[in-house]
């Protein structure tokens, strides 16, 4: 049996990861408040379809979740952003969001998949409860994870 | 995230060169069973035996908890799963059990062509098959759905797609279900996962999904070959693709209001992922409408894609494809099962395994039924897919079937994608194929670097393990010549 898979060290700053999951795709954001290391679990998102340095924040469009545990409000969040990008056929690359006792409000950014410029590798199906955690440490800083089916 | 965290490969115990089991402990109400190799274990991720011990804690779990030989980690149950559960013993029905693309499959088809036909036009026929099927992330289909059109593909299935033009009557006798599953309820699909299907309906998707042109370089059981119409360099057409983002949206939206109920019904879920309802609530049963939906829209899928294939092919060569048989991986069905002696009705879910009906089963057509079902077996790229029969013949107990007519689906993945990007690169992949005399057309060099062969485990080991502990027989072995891949 082979101890793959597990996920890394903790976080120590700001920022996104991927994290290994042997079939799918591990996704960790992590900032300074939960809302933070939710925008960044979402560029960890998209950088598993392109390079989101490569979207362009063109066009604006509004996402709200309702959801009182903070695990639960991290998976839907993403599947608003994984339903959105199906259903616009758009990829997004700026995400501000406000979390507010269980309600979640974000304006993302984006623009409309061209294959040519994106090169998107892959699409992702849907978010999953494995590996779900959002915790923070004694720093204060905030880490939301979790694995999303591709 | 569980109360079973003990280590479950020490408690894993050797039955024979094929078969292992861990005896329950702590809430598993039933053994975890798992066929595989020495081999194969020893390259098993721990997670398969956790996840897989888990299931065996769900409410109304029949004989084990089984895994197939190409088992990996999953969410919630391993891919590679095999669970049954009755309804009058308090039984449940998993979202996580079935997973995001419900009724991916795989079909397969006779081109009546030989190797070197196919290899003649190799190039040409592999950009008319890029240009003719929507591959890769953001394509889209050419047919628009309204509200009425799409419940009626929701409840048709691929009687539906044949009905609408799509391939011919005589199509939906190879498929499972003969090509509608029947309970399919549109009214428990969400109008986000209707919304999200209306530009996908003939799409491949992406990731693991392709379609391949592919010769039988071996046969392995001639008879069986016989009654499949098969011969050594015969050509054939597989599509392996599922539900699309509906199905997707479904296994989304039921996740969450499995998961949210489960204290409602006393359920205690050793892994959310695991989320499930009782058979006999309202929740389970808008599931089960909802699942069959997603599964009828995955045969829909597959038949538009067979269509667009037999135009390709008509084009190039005037000939027609016909179909051998269409499997599906992910789903939940009620079936009936001989379990210690006692005939009873179970919702089997099948997780990344597929269903491996022996000879006489009454779901077979009529010209399969002295043989048992074809079970079609996904390569990668580059490596073997397999055709198999279900049963276990000839061995003489010929009612015994193995974790409720199940086996493998395909190779299993061996390394993540991460990992797989790190080693390959998606150009040296193509080139290395081309090299190989196999010509792969995709929208993405990421992506075949993620679906490189090397990510995957040897399915020539998995197929034999699957024969050798009696689940499905080997029949015929074919190599890819073209890959269309997502």
């Amino acid at each position: 049996m082979s101890a793959s898979d597990l996920p890394e060290q903790a976080p120590s700053a700001p920022g996104w990861r991927h994290f290994e999951h042997r079939a799918d795709m591990g996704v960790e954001g992590a900032g300074r408040s939960p809302a933070e290391a939710f925008a960044q679990a979402a560029v960890a998102l998209t950088a598993i379809v392109c390079d989101p340095a490569a979207v362009q924040p063109r066009v604006a469009l509004d996402v709200a979740c309702d959801e009182p545990d903070l695990e639960l409000l991290l998976v839907d969040w993403l599947n608003a952003l994984i339903y959105r990008m199906a259903t616009e056929r758009m990829l997004f690359s700026r995400f501000d969001v406000r979390i507010d006792d269980g309600r979640l409000r974000a304006t993302i950014r984006g623009e409309s998949v061209e294959r040519e410029r994106h090169r998107p590798a892959v699409e992702v199906k849907g978010a999953t409860y494995t590996a779900l955690s959002v915790t923070h440490d004694a720093s204060g800083l905030w880490t939301a994870r979790c694995v999303v089916d591709v | 995230m569980t109360g079973l965290m003990t280590n479950f490969t020490r408690a894993l115990t050797r039955i024979s060169d094929t078969e292992w089991r861990i005896a329950p402990q702590g809430a598993m109400r039933v053994p975890v069973v798992l066929y595989a190799s020495e081999a194969l274990v020893r390259d098993m991720d721990d997670k398969v035996l956790e996840q897989a011990a888990n299931v065996a804690t769900l409410p109304g779990i029949v004989g084990a908890s089984y895994a197939m030989p190409d088992a990996h980690w999953g969410y919630g149950f391993p891919i590679g799963g095999v669970a049954a559960f009755d309804a009058d013993d308090g039984g449940v029905v998993s979202g996580g059990g079935v997973g995001f693309d419900i009724s991916c499959g795989v079909r397969t088809l006779h081109t009546g062509l030989d190797r070197a036909a196919v290899m003649a036009v190799q190039q040409e026929l592999a950009n008319a098959l890029y240009y003719t099927i929507p591959v890769g992330v953001g394509s889209t289909g050419a047919i628009r759905l309204d509200r009425r059109g799409m419940d009626a593909m929701l409840t048709g299935g691929a009687a539906w797609a044949v009905r609408e033009g799509y391939g011919r009557r005589d199509d939906l006798e190879r498929i499972e279900e003969r090509g509608c599953m029947a309970g399919a309820d549109p009214d428990q699909v969400s109008e986000q996962a209707k919304k999200r299907q209306q530009q996908e309906m003939g799409t491949l998707g992406s990731g693991n999904h392709y379609l391949e042109v592919q010769a039988v370089t071996d046969i392995y059981d001639p008879a069986t070959a016989d009654a499949f119409a098969l011969r050594r360099g015969d050509v054939t057409v597989s599509i392996h693709c599922g539900s699309r983002g509906l199905g997707h949206q479904i296994g989304t939206d039921y996740l969450k209001r499995m998961a949210v109920a489960a204290a409602k019904h006393g359920i205690t879920l050793p892994d959310r992922e695991l989320a499930c309802a009782p058979i006999d609530s309202e929740l389970g049963r808008a599931y089960l409408g909802a699942m069959r939906a997603g599964i009828n829209c995955a045969l829909a899928n597959r038949q538009i894609l067979t269509h667009l294939a037999r135009r390709a092919f008509t084009e190039f060569f005037g000939t027609d494809l016909a179909l051998l048989y269409d499997v599906s991986h992910n789903t939940c069905k009620l079936e009936e099962h001989v379990v210690d002696g006692r005939k009873r009705k179970l919702y089997v879910h099948r997780k990344g395994a597929t269903r491996a009906f022996g000879p006489r089963h009454p779901d077979l057509p009529a010209d399969l039924r002295d043989v048992g079902q074809p079970v079609l077996i996904g390569g990668t790229m580059g490596t073997a897919s397999y055709i198999l029969v279900g049963g276990n013949e000839p061995r003489p107990d010929e009612s015994r079937s193995l974790a409720f007519a199940s086996a493998c689906h395909g190779a299993g993945r061996a390394l993540s994608r991460r990992a797989a990007t790190k080693r390959w690169h998606g150009r040296a992949v193509q080139d290395e194929l081309a090299h190989r005399g196999i010509v792969v057309r995709s929208p993405s060099a990421r992506g075949l670097a993620e679906e490189a062969p090397g990510a995957y485990k040897d399915v020539s080991e998995v197929v034999l393990v699957a024969e050798r502990a009696g689940l499905a027989r080997r029949v015929a072995r074919l190599e890819p010549l073209i890959c269309i891949k997502g």
